[in-house]
C-alpha cells in the first residue's frame, strides 16, 4: 500500500519537474546565472562536461566538482532538491562503483572477506564519481535552471535540426498533459481497488493503462494537427524570443575560459609529478 | 540503466556520439511536418511510461518500454527516446551530457531492431501472434539494451567485466516484465486502435 502511493508519488513528483523545474527551483532572472544567454548556459555546460572528462587526477577532480557547488550557487537552486537530484544518481552507479576496488588489480588497501579491494581501483571509483558528479551539478545548475522550451529555442538558435527542436518543444509541452490523464486513470485504478504487486495481474494492468496512453495520446495528436491546420501550420513554429548575448556573457565566458584552462594546468601538473 | 560520465572510455564515448548522429538523423528523416505532433505526443507518453514503476519483490523497477516504442515509432524511435534521454539528463540528473549518445544508442538501436524484426507480427490480424511479437520485441529490447551496456563497460576496460555481468543478469527479470506488458499493451492497442502501429512506423505514406 504504502509502495504504491510512494510510486505514484514519485512520478508525479518527477513529471512536474519537468514542467516547473524553472519556477519550483529557482529560474531565469533569478541568481547570477539569471541574465546569461542560454546559449552560453548550455555551451558552457558541454566545455566543462568535456573538460571535466579529460581530467584524471582526484585534486583537479575535486576543484571541478567545487566549480560546480559555486555554480549552484551562482544559479540560485535550492541546494536540497538539487542535490538530491544528484545523489539518486550515485544510487544508480554505486554498484559499479562497490565493485571497482575488488576487480581492478593493484596494491591492497583492504581486504573483505578475505578479497583484496585495490588502491587502483578505489582511485578509479572516486575519480568515476567525482567526475559523474560534477557535470551532473553543473548540467542541473546551468541548464537544468531554465525553462524547458527556452532550451528548446537555443537548441534551435545553436543550430539543431529543427526537426528535433520540434519535437523536443511537443514532447516537452504534452508531457504534462499526457501525464495528467495517467494520474487520472491510476486514480481510477486505485478507485476500483489495484494495487501493484510482482503478479500477472499487474503487469497486464500497467500494460493495458499504457497501451490506453498510446492509443489516447494518437487521437490527441490527430486533433492537434488538425487545429494547428485550422490556424495555417506550416510546418514551421515561430520562435518567438530573440536571444541577445550581452556583457554578463562575456563576463561569464571570462571566468568559465580560464578556471577550465586553470583545471586542465592543474591535472598536467599532477599527473607530472606523480 | 544510465550510464554516468567519467566510466566509459573515450573511444567508446565518442564511437556512442557517431552512431546516435547517424541514428538521429535517419529517425529525423522519417519524421515530416505531418508526423511532428504525433511523434512529440508519444515521445511524452513514454517519457511519462518510464516514471511508471512496477514493483519487484521488495524493490521496484521503473519501466522502459524502449520495444514499444520500437513498436510504435519505427525510426522515429531515435529521435523520441533522445529527446526523452535529454530531458531526463537536464532536469532531474539521470545519466550524464558526455555519455549522452551512449545512452541513446543503448535505449534506440533496441527499439529499432525490435521494429525491423517483430513489425509484421505486431500488425499481424491474428491476435495470439500479435500479442506474442509484443511480448517477445518487449522482452528483447531490454536483453538487447543490457548487453549494450556491458559491451560498452566491457569496452571501456577489463575492471568493469564483473559489474557488465550482473548488468545483464539484473536485467533478466526486467525483460520479463517489460515483455509481459508490452504483450498486454499490444492486446489494448490490436482491440482498440490497431492503426497505431502503422501510424508513424509504417513506410511514409500521403496522410
Amino acid at each position: 500500500m504504502s509502495h504504491r502511493v510512494e510510486a505514484v508519488g514519485s512520478s508525479a513528483r518527477a513529471g512536474a519537474a519537468v514542467r516547473s523545474a524553472p519556477q519550483a527551483i529557482g529560474g531565469p532572472g533569478g541568481g547570477w546565472l539569471g541574465a546569461v544567454d542560454p546559449r552560453t548556459r548550455l555551451l558552457g555546460a558541454i566545455a566543462f562536461a568535456g573538460v571535466t572528462v579529460a581530467l584524471s587526477s582526484l585534486a583537479a577532480l575535486l576543484m571541478a566538482l567545487t566549480l560546480a557547488g559555486a555554480a549552484l550557487l551562482a544559479a540560485r537552486l535550492p541546494a536540497g532538491p538539487t542535490l538530491r537530484r544528484m545523489a539518486m544518481m550515485d544510487g544508480f552507479i554505486v554498484f559499479m562503483l562497490v565493485l571497482l576496488p575488488f576487480t581492478m588489480p593493484g596494491d591492497p588497501a583492504f581486504w573483505v572477506f578475505g578479497w583484496p579491494a585495490s588502491w587502483a581501483g578505489l582511485e578509479r571509483a572516486a575519480a568515476i564519481a567525482l567526475t559523474a558528479n560534477a557535470i551532473v551539478l553543473m548540467l542541473l545548475s546551468l541548464v537544468g535552471s531554465l525553462e524547458p522550451t527556452t532550451l528548446g529555442h537555443a537548441l534551435a538558435r545553436l543550430r539543431c535540426p529543427e526537426r528535433l527542436v520540434h519535437l523536443l518543444l511537443f514532447t516537452v509541452r504534452y508531457i504534462t498533459v499526457v501525464e495528467d490523464e495517467y494520474r487520472r486513470l491510476r486514480r481510477a485504478m486505485k478507485t476500483r481497488g489495484f494495487r501493484p504487486r510482482t503478479n500477472g495481474h499487474t503487469f497486464r494492468s500497467l500494460g493495458y493503462l499504457i497501451g490506453m496512453l498510446l492509443v489516447r495520446a494518437l487521437e490527441r495528436s490527430e486533433r492537434i494537427l488538425q487545429a494547428m491546420k485550422c490556424r495555417g501550420f506550416t510546418g514551421r513554429l515561430p520562435l518567438l524570443d530573440d536571444l541577445r548575448y550581452g556583457p554578463r556573457d562575456v563576463l561569464f565566458i571570462g571566468t568559465t575560459v580560464p578556471a577550465l584552462g586553470l583545471l586542465l594546468t592543474l591535472d598536467a601538473l599532477y599527473v607530472g609529478l606523480v | 540503466m544510465h550510464i554516468v560520465d567519467g566510466a566509459l572510455s573515450n573511444a567508446v564515448v565518442l564511437g556512442g556520439g557517431v552512431l546516435a548522429v547517424g541514428g538521429l538523423a535517419l529517425g529525423l528523416r522519417s519524421l515530416t511536418l505531418e508526423k511532428i505532433p504525433v511523434a512529440g505526443v508519444l515521445s511524452a507518453t513514454f517519457f511519462v511510461a518510464a516514471l511508471v514503476h512496477v514493483p519487484l519483490g521488495p524493490s521496484s523497477v521503473h519501466l522502459i518500454m524502449n520495444g514499444l516504442a520500437g513498436l510504435v515509432l519505427g525510426w522515429a524511435a531515435f529521435p523520441a527516446l533522445f529527446v526523452g534521454l535529454l530531458l531526463q539528463a537536464v532536469f532531474f540528473g539521470f545519466g550524464g551530457l558526455t555519455v549522452l549518445g551512449v545512452n541513446t544508442v543503448n535505449i534506440a538501436l533496441p527499439a529499432v531492431l525490435v521494429w525491423l524484426l517483430c513489425r509484421r507480427g505486431v500488425a499481424s490480424a491474428d491476435t495470439r501472434v500479435a500479442v506474442l511479437t509484443g511480448f517477445v520485441g518487449g522482452a528483447l529490447a531490454i536483453v538487447l539494451t543490457a548487453v549494450q551496456v556491458a559491451l560498452v563497460l566491457w569496452l571501456s576496460g577489463d575492471e568493469f567485466l564483473p559489474a557488465a555481468k550482473l548488468v545483464v543478469l539484473a536485467h533478466v527479470p526486467v525483460a520479463v516484465i517489460e515483455g509481459l506488458v508490452c504483450a498486454a499493451a499490444v492486446t489494448l492497442i490490436h482491440r482498440v486502435k490497431p492503426e497505431l502501429f502503422g501510424t508513424l512506423a509504417a513506410p511514409a505514406r500521403a496522410a
